[in-house]
């Protein structure tokens, strides 16, 4: 398992995408040797976020990229909209806030499934980055 | 898109959730399941998500929702079979999503519904086969 799998980048618009989306995360965890957990809680936290940019943006894209060396196992999602972006970073980050009467499971939920998570967001593009990792 | 098939054991209703939802599937599968019960009256649904191994807050609260909205027509609900990974993935993301009534596995939940149908008193309600 050193060649690395090729990035793929999927177009988010409609709700079928988004079970595209945690599909295509789970199946490469699953090949990169990642246990059932970590599976589960990417291709959850893949699921949110794609369904976050369908409900505020409408649409946007979901790269998915193998980023493993020969010491560590590595997958990095990259999750990006046009739409216009969260107006209050800090306070959407914190539990318990919501926007959309609290049907999600919001971002401060997503950021507890994966080790790393980064945001940023302005009108005209948020993009959330999340990983997961480990070592072989 | 895709159907459940919901099945019918007497007034009990069974489906088995085995392929992974869109939210349109899953709003569809909410509608066919209550509008099911309320035709035959249903005394108890379960609904067994073994085969679910991603059940995100939305599709928790489709599960929520419908088993809410079966009780309130009158019927007993079960939900069977959640996988280990997906229990502690919801609670991880700080919801205890599922306020349903679980059962680890169908066999399980057939169980519970018969004792709470027969719980209700009226025993005619039990019968296997017609009423």
């Amino acid at each position: 398992m050193n060649e690395r799998r090729p990035s793929v980048r999927l177009a988010i618009g409609n709700s079928s995408d988004i079970v595209t989306a945690r599909q295509a995360a789970r199946e490469l965890s699953a090949h990169l040797g990642f246990g059932k957990a970590h599976q589960t809680r990417l291709a959850t936290a893949v699921s949110e976020l794609t369904r976050n940019v369908i409900q505020y943006a409408g649409a946007g894209s979901c790269l998915i990229e193998d980023l493993s060396d020969p010491g560590e196992r590595m997958i990095r999602i990259t999750i990006e909209d046009h739409g216009p972006g969260i107006p209050d970073l800090t306070l959407a980050l914190q539990d318990g806030f919501s926007t959309s009467g609290g049907l999600g499971a919001g971002l401060p939920g997503v950021r507890r499934l994966v080790d790393s998570f980064h945001i940023s967001s302005n009108p005209g593009l948020t993009r959330i980055v999340i990983a997961i990792r480990k070592p072989v | 898109m895709k159907k459940i098939p919901i099945l019918r054991l007497g007034r009990i209703l069974l489906v088995s959730i085995q392929e992974d939802l869109t939210d349109n599937e899953a709003m569809q599968f909410q509608s066919d399941l209550v509008n099911k019960v309320a035709e035959i009256e249903a005394l108890g649904v379960a609904v067994d998500i073994t085969a679910l191994d991603v059940v995100d807050s939305y599709m928790a609260r489709v599960i929520n929702d419908t088993a809410s909205m079966v009780r309130l027509l009158g019927a007993e609900v079960v939900i069977c079979g959640i996988q280990p990974y997906v229990a502690m993935t919801l609670i991880e993301m700080g919801r205890d999503l599922i306020g349903a009534d679980c059962a680890f596995n169908l066999d399980q939940g057939l169980e519970m519904l018969r004792e709470r149908i027969a719980h209700r008193g009226d025993i005619r309600f039990t019968g296997d086969g017609d009423e």
